[in-house]
């Protein structure tokens, strides 16, 4: 059963029909009532032919009020949903009321209890299972094309109604027959949760389909599992709740979409960005000295950075700390802000790259894509953490080596780089 | 099938509940219930419905069911603040787990929302079991709830005023603060719900608002749940202002159609249940569902009907 809802669910989550599930699985409600008084038992088949025709009929009235009016599809379903459970409940508490309201079975419905299910109910549920996985298989590539690009199914010929009708009998097929064991609320999780899990693992369907069911079947056997440790341990909530823990798990532990390894990269990328900006900072600070001077004051940083002086020493604390400057301490200093710092040979390589790639960029902006100057610095902020060294000789070969940017000021050389300061003759005849 | 149906006694139905003054007290408290919830949730409905957070409160109404657990399970007690503040606090993660879903995961919005509330409402009815029967809070309570329980409930004392039982004090307390907020910051809910980028550029605070919306929408869920249930909170939410929907294209009139909608669901479930004897609170929505349908059907502005003869004459 986790399998076939996993299948399902592959193409349920991918369809958005997360919530489908949720209302299919409500709506067949008054269909289990209807058919526990036709039948006047608790017999499978006819509880079984009652909630197909309910499920139906309420995905039916979904699609009915979303062609003919201008409800939105969230409020169809929930007015679908509320109106068909709230008709089912009416039904449920008259049978409880009339005379032959034996009603234990049809409570089963609601909550589920895996440890009732007679042999028929089990034999049930693998037909199902098989009929699902049957027709995954055969309808695969329609499936496919259908769910992810409508108009294209359509126009190579296949029969998209029909095929939306099949995937809605399934998934009514397979809510109905998990009812019985986690209930009508929970159905929607097993529905939605393997799939989701299995949407973070991987983006391709054929793999998501197996993820998503092999997830379903781990929780199934997880959750039953752990329903027999205790006394009363329901299964249906257990079962749920393992794939959800597998869900948390997967977000955050994923190595390559999950949450936690994309955080500290990211980390390791704004850190890198904040250390280039600083190095650019203090360039810009040596600049504006003509670079008369091989140190700039703390506060001068700050001040350039646009950060208070707490934040402009942690900065500085990181520089130090990959060897890319030093922190020199007045002696008998008053004020904190006159601290002084200085770049190392490899701080100053690495700030005449940022700017250059900066200015680089800036001039191959104006000149060759024609951006007007006042426009390119916001671009060039981006790019200059990014370029890479190729594309930098490129840029270089393609401006034949320039020495200013677009507002006048000097783009450091290779020779500057690897000098480590910039001549006053160079700055003047420039 | 053939007494399903039980022959409709005009006088049963619809008189006797009103026979004697005790009736009419009993009755009214039960009608009256439904009518503070069916009002309260059809106001705060409107917006959510506009907001396209209709599921929301779907979600928010089962992701209670752990906070109530666990302040049942701290306090011992079904004392109305523990529970009030245990659901509210559930509520309200509920939905800042969907939200935070829907933006950092690579997951899609409706399948953050599903996954959230079941796997909420899976963990209440877990903590459900393991207290075992000494809980007098079970989950098909919440589910479908009894209305017909409201006159039963022990009298809300405040100071030397009777405020009548419990759950009908405390839902009119509800609806009054529903129907204040509502004139206070009517213009705010108004443009933050249809324009986002003009309340941006107005200095609104969108989160603040939108998070005051969702805490008013878990307080009513749980002034409500304990006596009409989850489905007819759900239900009262979206029917109300969809029905109004087809009569009037202006906010206003839609909040103030809310009104008569709720007497005649209130009355119209009442009477319903009284006739077939089943959930009251299920048949209000039975009638809620009903009247969707004629809506639907003949509503002047966007009904099948009327578009059908407007064809015609334009043909």
């Amino acid at each position: 059963m986790g399998m076939g809802c996993g299948l399902m669910g592959g193409f349920v989550v991918t369809r958005k029909l997360s919530l489908f599930g949720d209302t299919l699985s409500h709506a067949v409600l008054p269909g289990v009532a209807v058919g526990f008084i036709f039948s006047q038992s608790k017999n499978s088949f006819s509880i079984l032919m009652g909630a197909m025709i309910a499920g139906f009929l309420g995905v039916f009235l979904i699609s009915l009020i979303k062609k003919t009016t201008k409800v939105r599809l969230d409020s169809a379903l929930g007015l679908v949903l509320s109106g068909f459970y709230a008709v089912g409940i009416c039904l449920l508490t008259r049978i409880q009321k009339m005379e032959f309201g034996n009603q234990s079975g049809i409570d089963r419905y609601l909550f589920g209890q895996i440890t009732g299910l007679s042999t028929a109910d089990v034999l049930g549920m693998g037909i199902s299972c098989v009929l699902i996985l049957l027709l995954t298989f055969l309808l695969y590539k329609e499936m496919l094309v259908t769910g992810f690009d409508p108009g294209f199914a359509r126009s190579v010929g296949i029969p998209v109604d029909l095929l939306q009708y099949i995937l809605w009998m399934l998934l009514a097929f397979s809510v109905i027959t998990s009812l019985q064991v986690v209930g009508v609320i929970l159905v929607s999780a097993l529905l939605i949760i393997p799939a989701a899990t299995a949407s973070i693992i991987t983006q391709r369907m054929k793999s998501l389909l197996f993820w998503s069911a092999g997830l379903g079947i781990l929780a199934g056997i997880v959750g039953t599992y752990l329903s027999f440790l205790g006394n009363r341990l329901p299964t249906g909530p257990l079962i749920i709740l393992t794939s959800t823990s597998f869900f948390i798990i997967t977000l955050f532990l994923h190595f390559r979409n999950g949450l936690l390894f994309k955080w500290i990269r990211s980390r390791g990328k704004e850190q890198k960005i904040a250390i280039e900006n600083t190095l650019k900072a203090i360039y810009q600070e040596l600049e504006n000295h003509n670079f008369s001077e091989d140190t700039i004051t703390l506060g001068n940083l700050a001040k350039r950075r646009r950060i208070n002086m707490p934040e402009a020493h942690k900065e500085v604390k990181n520089l130090v700390k990959k060897n890319l400057a030093f922190l020199l301490l007045k002696k008998n200093q008053t004020l904190p802000n006159e601290d002084i710092l200085s770049l190392t040979p490899e701080g100053w390589s690495e700030a005449c790259r940022i700017v250059r790639n900066h200015r680089l960029w800036e001039l191959y902006l104006t000149n060759e894509v024609h951006y007007a100057p006042d426009h390119v610095h916001e671009d060039a902020e981006k790019i200059e953490h990014i370029l890479g060294d190729t594309t930098v000789r490129k840029i270089e070969r393609i401006l034949s080596n320039p020495r200013r940017d677009p507002h006048g000021k000097l783009i450091p050389s290779q020779q500057d780089i690897e000098q480590g300061f910039i001549e006053k003759k160079v700055i003047r005849t420039v | 099938m053939d007494h399903f149906f039980p022959p409709l006694d005009l006088l049963d139905t619809f008189a006797m509940p009103w026979a004697s003054p005790e009736d009419i007290i009993w009755n009214g408290k039960i009608v009256a219930m439904g009518f503070f919830v069916c009002l309260s949730c059809g106001l705060i409905g409107a917006f959510i419905v506009v907001r396209k957070l209709a599921l929301m409160g779907d979600a928010i109404s089962h992701g209670i069911l752990p906070g109530l657990a666990l302040s049942f399970m701290i306090t011992q007690s079904k004392a109305l603040l523990p529970m009030f503040i245990g659901a509210c606090i559930a509520g309200l993660l509920c939905s800042l787990c969907i939200e935070w879903l829907q933006k950092k995961s690579p997951l899609k919005a409706d399948a953050a929302l599903g996954l959230t509330f079941t796997s909420f409402f899976a963990l209440g009815v877990l903590l459900i079991t393991q207290m075992g029967n000494n809980a007098h809070i079970d989950a098909e309570c919440l589910l479908y709830g009894e209305i017909g329980f409201t006159p039963l409930a022990k009298n809300l004392k405040w100071g030397a005023i009777e405020l009548g039982p419990r759950p009908l004090a405390t839902m009119a307390m509800v609806t009054l603060l529903i129907i204040s907020i509502m004139i206070v910051f009517y213009k705010q809910l108004l443009v933050t719900s249809f324009d986002e980028t003009l309340s941006i550029s107005l200095g609104l605070p969108i989160k603040a608002i939108h998070y005051g919306l969702m805490l008013l929408l878990a307080t009513t869920i749980v002034a409500a749940f304990e006596s009409v249930g989850v489905i007819l909170v759900i239900a009262m939410l979206i029917f109300p202002s969809t029905t109004a929907s087809f009569f009037f294209s202006r906010m206003p009139a839609i909040l103030f159609s809310t009104i008569p909608l709720a007497f005649i669901y209130s009355f119209g479930g009442f009477f319903l249940a009284r006739w077939l004897d089943c959930s009251i609170a299920a048949s209000m929505v039975v009638i809620a569902m009903f009247c969707f349908g004629l809506a639907w059907l003949f509503g002047p502005v966007d009904g099948v009907i009327p578009k059908l003869l407007y064809r015609k004459v334009s043909v």
